[in-house]
């Protein structure tokens, strides 16, 4: 492919292309973590500066201390993302191995019912679902954010076309050695899942982590809000002191960078997954 | 016999999570919503039914925030969709070439995906805000700077700027894997018969590439008319300035939450439900279409 000079040339724009896109990317990421190591008066003055002149840590140091519930938001948003994912990863694999591989009476009706539910918009089950937290008096716990969560037709999906695919053999042999179906899917088919599992991960902890209109609707009361909602009420605190803002910022995408740079590989697989089933 | 029933237990026994999660938290709400939309319903303390008849669906029609609503997030899909699918695509096409540090850059535009909408949010109201990298910016070069925050006239558009920028790279990589998808023989083929870069683009990458893009379209569409969040945390959850980033789930969220009259909303809702349905007929319509000839 590469011969001419015309072919060079074609190259060299995709390089500035893509490289132009990669800078496109990155600088309000850039400036934002700079801006979380600057004094106030440094911002104020300018600001048009991607390397602090005076570097400082206080602005980490002020946000903890000036907002006694910011690590509490921390905790929140931990625990629910933590348990939404595994129990997604448990629930979602259960299902989607019972759709692909036992025989029941409405096993095909099931599975019918799983893809009609992903073409449901989210939203209108919101109210809805705020009322029927309510009537379970689960606004402002946490069990009003994760048990409505725990489940995610999209993943039963997904799971279901992985397991389809899943070489059978491995489970007869279980099954003649003497296990059930319980113990073959814990302790055969469900380690060998592991990269649908991390796939499914990622994008749970995410969306998760990430999720802003339920827990603004479910929590109320500000020792229960989660990141996005402590971080919204924090700006309405301190809308011009934006090195605190954008420390709390940084605090906030941390976790969620670890995550994915620990599980890139399976993202882009999940990625894929979805799709290209469509 | 006995093994058969015993497989059928099993089988409820893994599926019982999710039938009752997704039985009272997706096709309950969606029944409830249905059933109250024809309701009044009061949320002071207690919750109130009054049935209402049409009464909701017709209030619509005088509520001039609806329209408003409605055109803000029609001309929100209307610009963000096209551009962030042909974005997506241009993308996946450049790093689909066989270049060195393809996987450096897949990663490296992936980085807004993963952020949260609050978090970006927040920066690009500081980089849009008076003091901020786009007014230094401008004033670097000699141009004048702007209040662009404030302004009803391009509020809208910064958020649709910062969601184009944040949705395309996950796009461009549903896109990736079906370039991926594409068998090498056909261009080769093409080759032989003396086919250029862009008939082999146009004849064989794009035809390939419709079922997936009917796909990134109709995530698209759903995605953008649900815009919520950005809307939100930009105007302090008041659509403002002069209604320019009122959406039509932040109205939803105001109707519920500040005014307290959930029938209306959840009317509301219904109508966003149809017209999001709507939009994807239309679009596989045209998709079906152009696969005729």
């Amino acid at each position: 492919m590469l011969k001419t000079n015309t072919v060079r040339w074609w190259i060299w724009l995709m390089y500035g292309g893509l490289i132009i896109y990669a800078i496109v990317t990155f600088i309000p990421f850039l400036w934002a973590l700079s801006a979380s190591f600057k004094p106030l008066s440094e911002i104020s003055a300018s600001g048009g500066n991607f390397i602090p002149q005076e570097f400082t840590l206080e602005n980490y140091k002020a946000i903890f201390a000036q907002e006694p519930l910011f690590g509490r938001w921390l905790f929140n948003s931990a625990i629910v993302a933590i348990f939404v994912t595994l129990f997604n990863l448990l629930f979602n694999s259960m299902a989607g191995y019972a759709l692909a591989r036992i025989q029941f009476p409405g096993n095909r009706l099931f599975f019918f019912l799983v893809l009609a539910v992903l073409v449901v918009p989210a939203q209108i089950t919101l109210l809805p679902k705020f009322l029927i937290l309510k009537f379970l008096g689960w606004l402002n716990s946490y069990q009003g954010l994760v048990v409505p969560t725990v489940v995610n037709a999209t993943f039963i999906f997904m799971m279901r076309q992985f397991f389809v695919n899943f070489p059978k053999e491995l489970e007869e042999a279980a099954q003649l050695d003497g296990l059930n179906r319980f113990e073959t899917f814990f302790q055969i088919v469900l380690p060998l899942a592991k990269p649908a599992l991390a796939a499914q991960t990622i994008f749970i902890f995410m969306s998760s982590w990430n999720d802003f209109l339920l827990p603004l609707v479910v929590m109320s009361n500000p020792e229960m809000f989660t990141l996005p909602i402590g971080l919204n009420a924090f700006k309405g605190q301190y809308i011009t002191y934006w090195n605190y803002i954008m420390a709390a910022s940084m605090v906030f995408t941390l976790p969620a960078l670890i995550i994915y740079a620990f599980f890139n590989r399976y993202f882009i697989q999940g990625v894929t997954f979805t799709g290209g089933k469509s | 016999m006995k093994q058969k029933s015993r497989e059928a237990l099993s089988g409820y026994a893994f599926m019982t999570p999710a039938i009752v999660i997704l039985g009272v938290f997706l096709a309950l709400p969606v029944i409830y919503a249905i059933v109250l939309s024809f309701y009044r319903v009061q949320l002071l303390g207690e919750v109130d039914f009054r049935f209402a008849g049409l009464r909701n669906f017709i209030r619509i029609q005088d509520d001039e925030r609806v329209w408003i609503a409605l055109a803000n997030t029609i001309q929100y899909v209307a610009i963000v969709v096209p551009i962030q699918t042909i974005l997506a695509l241009v993308l996946a096409l450049l790093l689909n070439a066989k270049i060195r540090g393809r996987s450096w850059f897949r990663v490296a535009f992936f980085l807004p995906t993963v952020t949260s909408s609050a978090v970006l949010t927040l920066i690009f109201m500081w980089i849009y805000n008076s003091n901020g990298l786009l007014n230094n910016f401008l004033d670097a070069v000699g141009l004048p700077t702007y209040n662009w925050l404030g302004d009803p006239q391009v509020a809208l558009k910064g958020i649709m700027l910062m969601n184009i920028w944040a949705t395309a790279p996950l796009f461009m990589v549903i896109y990736l894997a079906a370039l991926q998808d594409i068998p090498e023989s056909l261009y080769e083929a093409a080759s032989i018969d003396g086919a250029t870069t862009w008939e082999k683009f146009w004849c064989i990458t794009l035809p390939f590439l419709k079922p997936v893009t009917f796909f990134v379209i109709t995530i698209g569409i759903i995605g953008t008319f649900q815009l919520f969040d950005q809307s939100y945390i930009f105007s302090n959850g008041s659509g403002g300035p002069d209604n320019a980033t009122l959406t039509i789930v932040l109205l939803i969220y105001q109707y519920a939450f500040n005014r307290l009259d959930m029938g209306y909303a959840l009317a509301l809702t219904l109508i966003l439900a149809l017209v999001i349905m709507l939009a994807t007929l239309i679009q596989r319509y045209f998709f079906r279409e152009e696969s005729l000839d």
